[in-house]
């Protein structure tokens, strides 16, 4: 398991033992990654951050068209491995996990421990800064960080 | 939910000392149908029993005996029973420490056959 921010890592460790998931992706509702378990190439990382985003935002504007309450999560259930999409709050905004389970385990279980460590997240984040001016010499240099931390090179 | 299964359901919560029962998916660990009286976090009994469930069931069957036809767990605020309602699917009725525990086994058989 791989995180950007230290505090990530034990609530996301323990959402690992306890739901039996097989890969983890945190992110951003703008697919901004956060952390990840069980991704071994940046690129797939990269596109499920995306996709996944995506698929959030596009299930919060069907809401919005059809004015309905904000809906929940995204299940993708599979003949072997199923994909869950929960967006949940932080004080920061909002974050998205996206859980690629098997039948080890089952998504009442997945759901379950997933709004424990959105619970978790919540209480071990840092109070939100003020944001920095981007500068594009900084985004590359913080990008390039970011990526030797989620894949260790 | 439909009548046929609240019909079941609210059988079971007449039982004295049931607080809540459920339909559950084994292979999901959702909640098909609930019947509650009190503030019982239904889809968390749901996908914890379910998986309690079978993994006991896993147990027991290597254990060369056959699939249980009910489980009953004590804890010192309350309980918790269940027993299998046909092709995956599992009745769950979460009880109050003095719940009449023979009386809630039948009426869970009963209703098992009702909605298997």
């Amino acid at each position: 398991m791989r995180a950007i921010e230290p505090w990530v890592e034990a609530p996301l460790d323990a959402f690992l033992r306890e739901s039996s998931a097989r890969i983890v992706l945190l992110m951003t509702s703008s697919g901004q990654v956060v952390a990840q378990h069980g991704f071994t190439r940046s690129l797939d990382v990269m596109a499920a951050a995306a996709l996944g985003a995506g698929i959030i935002a596009s299930t919060a504007e069907i809401a919005r068209v059809m004015s309905l309450p904000t809906l929940g999560n995204v299940v993708h259930q599979g003949a072997g491995l199923s994909v869950l999409l929960a967006p949940f709050s932080m004080p920061a905004g909002t974050w998205v996990a996206l859980v690629v389970f098997g039948p080890e385990t089952t998504v009442g279980l997945v759901q379950l421990f997933c709004a424990g460590l959105a619970a978790d997240l919540t209480a071990a984040a840092p109070q939100p800064r003020p944001a920095a001016p981007i500068l594009a010499e900084q985004f590359e240099d913080e990008l390039n960080a970011s990526l030797r931390t989620l894949f260790g090179r | 939910m439909s009548v046929a299964f609240a019909t079941v359901l609210d059988g079971l919560t007449r039982v004295p000392g049931v607080r809540s029962a459920l339909l559950v998916s084994v292979d999901d660990g959702l909640v098909i149908a609930e019947s509650s009286m009190t503030d019982v976090d239904t889809a968390a009994v749901a996908a914890l029993a379910a998986s309690l469930a079978a993994r006991l069931a896993r147990a027991v069957t290597t254990a060369g005996h056959a699939a249980p036809r009910s489980l009953h767990l004590e804890a010192t605020g309350g309980g918790l029973m269940a027993a299998p309602a046909g092709e995956g699917l599992l009745l769950v009725a979460v009880t109050d420490p003095d719940a009449n525990v023979g009386l809630l086994r039948l009426a869970l058989r009963n209703a098992a056959g009702r909605v298997g």
